[in-house]
């Protein structure tokens, strides 16, 4: 593994009103490895997530993506997201848009694609998550797990050197979770560089390569899955780990 | 002569008819321009109000709530008079069709801003997020993915609005616009007849029953499967 950080978020502060939801979070993700953040509801994961490409404006702190400095204003924010992908917890799919339609806007509108020339690499982002066959129906006619998909060639069609992953699966029925995991797992393969926020702890353990465990906005612990999950350091860590592990 | 024959010759006066149709489908004639003009500048003034809204800076939004607000609460007629006699006081004259036009044309701008407003508001936050994480821009996000989702749920008040907006051209009689009521209400008083109100009525309808119609169409052409 590259030591090369990707992502190097430092001193992450977020405030919302009187809440103080992210205090002091710092996160190197280096290139081509997979962090994974668990925690509590509330615990200020997702925030941070969506701090990483701007989503939401940190309070104070520093984000640097591929080089860029995100917090900048002088930064051309909708230049560095494309580099940036993101895939909801609520697929958020275009619904008046085909899957294809879906795909191809930001192709066309944001990396300046031909209409012919974003249709190729649409049908090929679809064909890598196996939905080749679905290029034509809108979301109303996939199943959630299909959607999901769609939502995740959206983002690797811009070629994003990082992805980002908030809750992909939570929303899914049982049934349909494995064919979005198996997704990832192949993006994994393929070298993405992904920062994931999940509960996924089976796909945690087999892809991870570093698992990261936040409370109360800050991070406690950190380390190897094999670390976390059955050696944890910190009586939080551990207490959180036995109540996922109970379900 | 019985009742029925009385009926007939007071509204439905054969020789009163003959004589008074050409003016009332002159009316109609600017009864249609009149109602174009109001229904497109109104609609367009009222999108591009709600879009200027969306962008979020504060003193503009409230000064688009003040007028919204006046123009939605004013009767459409007080408008008309306002226009037509108040403003040749600062030396401005304005025809009877044009403030007609002009205060209709705010009436139905003020409530359809309100509509699409309502529409953008009611597209979900996760449609912006997901639009902005792939660099789209805020008006490419507010224009490709949001506005068509609200324009889908705009349609069916819109169309009722429209309409009911629209009517209100016969307001422009009461400052001599030669449309549909005035031609009538003229040729009731010259030829001591009410018919020409029938012929009127009759004319409404074959106005604005096919846009009743063609309201309905397009509300269940532009629904989809969510």
């Amino acid at each position: 593994m590259s030591s090369k950080p990707i992502v190097e978020a430092r001193g992450i502060h977020k405030h919302f009103g009187a809440v103080h939801v992210l205090k002091g979070v710092d996160l190197r993700v280096a290139e081509r490895e997979l962090v994974f953040i668990i925690g509590p509801s509330g615990s200020g994961k997702s925030t941070l997530l969506r701090c990483l490409n701007r989503l939401e404006a940190p309070s104070s702190g520093s984000v640097v993506v591929d080089g860029i400095d995100m917090l900048d204003p002088k930064t051309d924010i909708n230049h560095a997201r494309q580099r940036i992908g993101m895939v909801f917890q609520s697929f958020n799919l275009y619904p008046h848009m085909t899957a294809l339609g879906n795909v191809t806007l930001a192709l066309r509108k944001v990396a300046g694609k031909s209409r012919t020339e974003a249709e190729a690499i649409g049908r090929a982002a679809l064909d890598r998550v196996g939905l080749a066959d679905r290029a034509e129906h809108t979301p109303g006619q996939l199943s959630g797990g299909q959607q999901q998909r769609v939502a995740i060639a959206r983002a690797i069609a811009l070629e994003p050197r990082v992805m980002l992953f908030d809750e992909p699966t939570s929303a899914l029925d049982p049934e349909l979770v494995g064919s979005v995991l198996e997704v990832m797992r192949s993006l994994r393969e393929s070298g993405m560089t992904m920062v994931v926020v999940s509960h996924e702890m089976g796909f945690a353990r087999a892809a991870a390569d570093r698992v990261v465990f936040m409370d109360h906005g800050q991070i406690v612990e950190q380390g190897a899955p094999a670390e976390i999950f059955e050696a944890p350091k910190e009586e939080r860590t551990r207490a959180f780990i036995g109540q996922i592990q109970r379900h | 002569m019985t009742n029925w024959e009385r009926f007939l010759d007071t509204f439905f006066n054969g020789k009163v008819l003959a004589r008074y149709w050409p003016d009332i489908a002159y009316g109609a004639l600017i009864t249609i321009e009149l109602a174009l003009l109001v229904v497109v500048t109104g609609i367009g003034a009222g999108l591009a109000l709600a879009l200027l809204r969306s962008v979020g800076i504060r003193p503009v939004n409230w000064a688009i709530v003040f007028v919204v607000d006046l123009f939605r609460a004013l009767p459409p007629l007080v408008i008309i008079v306002l226009i037509y006699f108040g403003l040749p006081s600062i030396d401005v004259s304005p025809s009877g069709f044009v403030s007609t036009w002009l205060a209709l044309a705010f009436v139905l701008m003020a409530f359809s801003e309100e509509i699409f407003w309502a529409g953008i508001t009611a597209v979900a936050k996760g449609q912006w997020e997901a639009a902005r994480s792939t660099g789209l821009t805020f008006g490419q996000t507010l224009i490709n993915v949001v506005l068509p989702q609200a324009i889908r749920l705009t349609i069916p008040p819109l169309t009722n609005r429209t309409i009911a907006i629209t009517k209100g051209t016969a307001l422009g009689s009461v400052v001599a616009v030669t449309e549909i009521l005035g031609q009538a209400s003229s040729a009731v008083s010259n030829s001591y007849n009410p018919s020409p109100l029938m012929l009127g009525a009759a004319a409404y309808i074959i106005m604005f029953l096919p846009v009743v119609v063609l309201g309905r169409w397009v509300e269940t052409r532009f629904a989809w499967k969510r």
